[in-house]
């Protein structure tokens, strides 16, 4: 089955002081239809970066360029800005990590759900508003008709999110990218806006990229996985594989920092991974995760290769699992 | 809304009573009122009958108040140059000096608006570049000169426009320019500087990823939350024009309230100066207090509070 | 290991002022505006030293000789005589100090007032925040050129008077940008940290405070003298601001508008200069803005 996106090599640079940020470096990602991808990786790794490349939506500055995005079959590289337009929040939209501020202050919520399924669909305000209140009251706001006459302001942030998942399903996409719909909420709040949307995927039978850092949630919510870091995938495979045999050293690390159900002995200490992601400023060679890397030798100067661990299960690293050898220089343990 | 009004409209009053002492102890700068009402000609005996009848004798608190409550029933005095009653004065003047004033803030909000929109979406070219160029000029160019060089060009060399008098609508030409120019960089600059701002706001991004048209992210979203501080500016730029109508309607020989101002400045006439710095303070009062309702009206966050 | 780590950037990176220097002379409007204001303030200082004409030597038999660059002028007067004919060139150079010293005079009384009351706005907030708010309220709406032709037609004009009105009349936006500057910087962690640790009020904000909000402090200083000087050059030129004969750039313009159909270059010259001072002062401020804050212009 053709999936419904494919991106091949993806870059992502922003120009600053002291030449180019390479954000993004060359990401390969493909998500079927009804599937869930989830994508993670710490803070300033590019996954934002990544997400509004599909979408068409990086800030000016920033360049974009890959060997293919195709939505559908259709490259979106060459499509004119104005049917790229026409395919958001129709075909693809997404939903953002900050709820407080992106819905408009403005207008009332009830003429932004409205907004978009009219900029989209040929029809009357009545049959738009009709669909609005069922969405509201599909993603679990009560007296869903009389809400939407009120202001963002009037709302909390977990309402807020909720109204903003329901703006993203007005018109059905095929394609829903939720870029961490949830780091800004309260905790309890936090995972019912998650499974939420797991639910409606689901119902709906959309495609999902969910970009996160809690790995528990991709635990529970994903088909697939990919690890980034520092503008690159590292890791990617089916999540059951990933997470059943983390091949890089990074997700290895990642994964100890999490304490997992029947794996972790109670009482037993949490990893971390010392160190900083290093500068994307100017040249970046070799593996970025090098400086930070428990099993760093000389070669990791160089560009990593892909290595498959099982099918549809590959990272990037020098050295496959196994032929790892602690490296003894102390600095490159912990500092760079 | 109600409580926010209420509040704002007793904050406006405090600020018109304060500023009505003050005016009120401008007559008081000048050593004697009595001699300077009298005139240099007056006698000893004119001196003491004025004081007498003024009242200059009492204090100064019992005149303020009696000078207040006569000025809250409409009785602003007696002009003696121009032998009317004050109030009666500044009615007939005040028409022409709002009608200037209107204009010219509607034409300049006309041309800053788009112009400072037009910058804020294509930052650094050519079209900010001549909006900049356009509002530092017109922030540095003394506006009594700038109506000169108007009357040089277009009355005196090229013949086009009158040079002053306010008989017809196109004596009113020049003088708009010059007061809506005045008025320009300021709106232009916030307007420029609040687009930069809203355009980089998630509520932005957001329209966009609903597939919204440009143009639509543009005047609805964008625009509607970059035009509430500009609403207030213009209105304070409304205020600013009553004072600075004195210079172009004097230039341009209009007979509108600032050109009254300086007549009986020029007078001695303090009885209507002290009615107009009043009246131009309780007017600019006002507006801002319209102004910052209707700046609460277009911001549901205040509005719907 | 740390210490390795932190040096290394600031090596690399220039200290923050002069990082802020190398882009203020990157900039444009600054090197523009500081250029020609320098110009003109050498051109103030040394400049009647250079010329032959007194500005108010009188010559009735060279009366309204025309600039050199028009047909009949002579670099006797390069930049031509008035009515009384007086050296055109002279006047202009020592209106140019009439200028200055209305500019520096009034911010220095305007400034005083305004940062007074704003930073103690900003930094006791409550009562004292609520009355410098109201006093500001009340200065906004007092209309400016009108109160200040007023009392300078009572009181009697002259340049002291004017700097004084001026100054009097021009705080309020001092008291406004300090205000809010300080409000900003009481909230930082330092400033309640020194306060934390028992800093004494004067301390805080001589100490923590002033630094801090001097580059605010200097963006409206120069847009206020760019402003005192536009008002004086209005009060003088409607005859209420420095007495004639002294050569204020307003009154000239005033005096030339009376021969305004026959020599317009009588207006022309001192508008342009009025012109260019404002202008450079304003590019300096605008500049010093976007240089230290670059986000807003």
């Amino acid at each position: 089955m053709k999936p419904l996106l494919e991106v091949e090599d993806l870059v992502v640079d922003i120009p600053v002081a002291g030449g180019d940020l390479h954000a993004v470096r060359g990401i390969d990602l493909s998500v079927e239809k009804g599937e869930t991808l989830c994508i993670v990786g710490e803070s300033g790794c590019g996954k934002s970066l990544t997400s509004l490349a599909i979408m068409d939506l990086l800030p000016t500055k920033a360049r974009r360029h890959a060997a293919r995005i195709a939505f559908d079959g259709i490259e979106i590289q060459s499509l004119r800005p104005r049917q790229m337009a026409d395919m958001r929040g129709d075909r693809m939209a997404m939903i953002f990590q900050e709820p407080m501020t992106s819905l408009n202050p403005s207008y009332t919520i009830g003429n932004q759900l409205i907004e978009t399924y009219l900029a989209h669909r040929r029809t009357s305000t009545k049959e738009a508003r009709d669909r609005a209140i069922d969405l509201l009251e599909r993603v679990g706001i009560t007296a869903a008709a009389s809400r939407l006459a009120h202001y963002p302001h009037q709302l909390s942030g977990g309402l807020r999110q909720r109204v903003m998942i329901a703006m993203s399903l007005m018109c059905e996409p095929e394609l829903i990218i939720a870029d961490e719909p949830t780091t800004a909420l309260d905790v309890t709040i936090q995972a019912q806006i998650l499974l939420l949307l797991a639910e409606l995927q689901r119902e709906l039978g959309m495609a999902m990229i969910l970009i996160t850092h809690d790995l528990g949630v991709v635990a529970r919510v994903a088909d697939k996985v990919a690890v980034m870091y520092a503008g690159e995938i590292v890791e990617a495979g089916r999540a059951t594989d990933v997470f059943a045999s983390p091949s890089h050293p990074y997700t290895t690390g990642l994964l100890e920092c999490i304490p997992v159900p029947g794996k972790t002995a109670p009482g037993a200490r949490l990893g971390t991974i010392g160190g900083i992601v290093p500068s994307l400023v100017g040249d970046v060679a070799g593996c970025a995760f090098r400086d930070r890397c428990r099993f760093a030798a000389p070669t990791c100067a160089e560009p990593a290769p892909a290595q498959t661990a099982s099918v549809g299960h590959s990272y990037r690293c020098w050295f496959p699992e196994g032929a790892r050898m602690p490296s003894t220089v102390e600095g490159l343990v912990h500092g760079h | 809304m109600l409580y926010y009004s209420v509040k704002r409209f007793g904050l406006a009053l405090l600020v018109a009573v304060v500023v009505s002492f003050l005016s009120f102890q401008l007559l008081f700068l000048a050593s004697d009122p009595a001699i300077a009402l009298a005139g240099e000609a007056a006698t000893e005996e004119d001196i003491i009958a004025i004081r007498e009848f003024y009242g200059f004798d009492r204090p100064v608190l019992v005149q303020y108040i009696d000078w207040l409550g006569r000025f809250i029933r409409g009785d602003f005095g007696y002009s003696y140059y121009f032998n009317l009653p004050v109030s009666e004065l500044i009615l007939g003047r005040l028409g022409v000096t709002f009608q200037l004033g209107l204009v010219a803030v509607l034409l300049a909000i006309v041309v800053a608006v788009p112009l400072g929109v037009a910058a804020a979406i294509r930052p650094n070219t050519i079209i900010d570049r001549t909006a900049l160029v356009i509002s530092v000029l017109g922030q540095a160019m003394p506006s009594f000169w700038f109506a000169l060089v108007l009357i040089v060009v277009f009355s005196v060399n090229l013949r086009w426009l009158p040079a002053s008098g306010a008989d017809s609508w196109q004596h009113f030409i020049l003088p708009t320019i010059v007061i809506a120019y005045f008025a320009m960089p300021a709106i232009m600059r916030l307007t420029r500087g609040g687009m930069i701002e809203v355009l980089s706001a998630d509520y932005i991004r957001t329209a966009k990823a609903k597939g919204l048209r440009p143009f639509k992210v543009l005047f609805k979203h964008a625009l509607r939350n970059a035009i509430i501080p500009v609403v207030s500016l213009a209105a304070v730029q409304f205020g600013f024009m009553l004072s600075g109508s004195i210079v172009v309607e004097t230039i341009f020989a209009i007979d509108g309230a600032g050109q009254l101002a300086w007549e009986s400045i020029n007078r001695n006439d303090l009885a209507t100066v002290q009615a107009l710095i009043l009246l131009f303070a309780m007017i600019y009062v006002m507006i801002n207090f319209l102004a910052d309702l209707l700046n609460a009206w277009l911001d549901p966050r205040v509005r719907v509070a | 290991m740390a210490a390795v780590d932190h040096n290394a950037p600031v090596e690399a990176a220039p200290s923050p002022h002069r990082a802020m220097l190398r882009r203020a002379l990157a900039h444009g409007g600054v090197t523009i505006g500081a250029g020609l204001l320098l110009i003109i303030i050498v051109m103030a200082v040394i400049g009647p030293f250079l010329i032959a004409h007194g500005p108010y030597d009188q010559d009735l038999t060279a009366r309204l000789v025309p600039p050199i660059w028009m047909e009949g002028g002579s670099w006797e007067h390069p930049f031509g005589t008035d009515q009384l004919g007086r050296d055109y060139l002279a006047r202009l150079l020592y209106g140019a100090r009439i200028s200055l010293m209305i500019g520096f005079g009034t911010v220095f009384i305007a400034g005083t007032i305004g940062t007074v009351l704003g930073v103690a706005a900003g930094y006791f907030g409550g009562r004292v925040d609520m009355v410098v708010t109201f006093l500001i309220s009340v200065r906004l709406s007092t209309p400016l050129v009108l109160v200040a032709l007023a009392v300078v037609s009572i009181v009697g004009g002259s340049l002291q008077v004017v700097v004084l009105v001026l100054g009097l009349l021009l705080w309020d936006r001092f008291a406004v940008v300090m205000r809010a500057s300080t409000m900003q910087l009481r909230a930082i962690e330092y400033v309640t940290a020194a306060r934390a640790i028992g800093c004494s009020t004067p301390r805080i904000l001589t100490r923590e405070i002033m630094p801090n909000v001097m580059n605010n402090l200097i963006v409206v200083t120069t847009l206020e003298m760019a402003h005192a000087i536009l008002l004086e050059a209005v009060l003088s030129f409607l005859g209420l601001g420095v007495k004639p004969p002294t050569p204020s750039w307003g009154l000239m313009i005033a005096e030339g508008r009376e021969v305004l159909l026959f020599e317009p270059w009588l207006i022309t010259i001192p508008g342009l200069a009025l012109l260019t001072l404002v202008l450079s002062i304003n590019l300096v401020g605008d500049g010093i803005r976007d240089v230290t804050s670059p986000e807003d212009r």
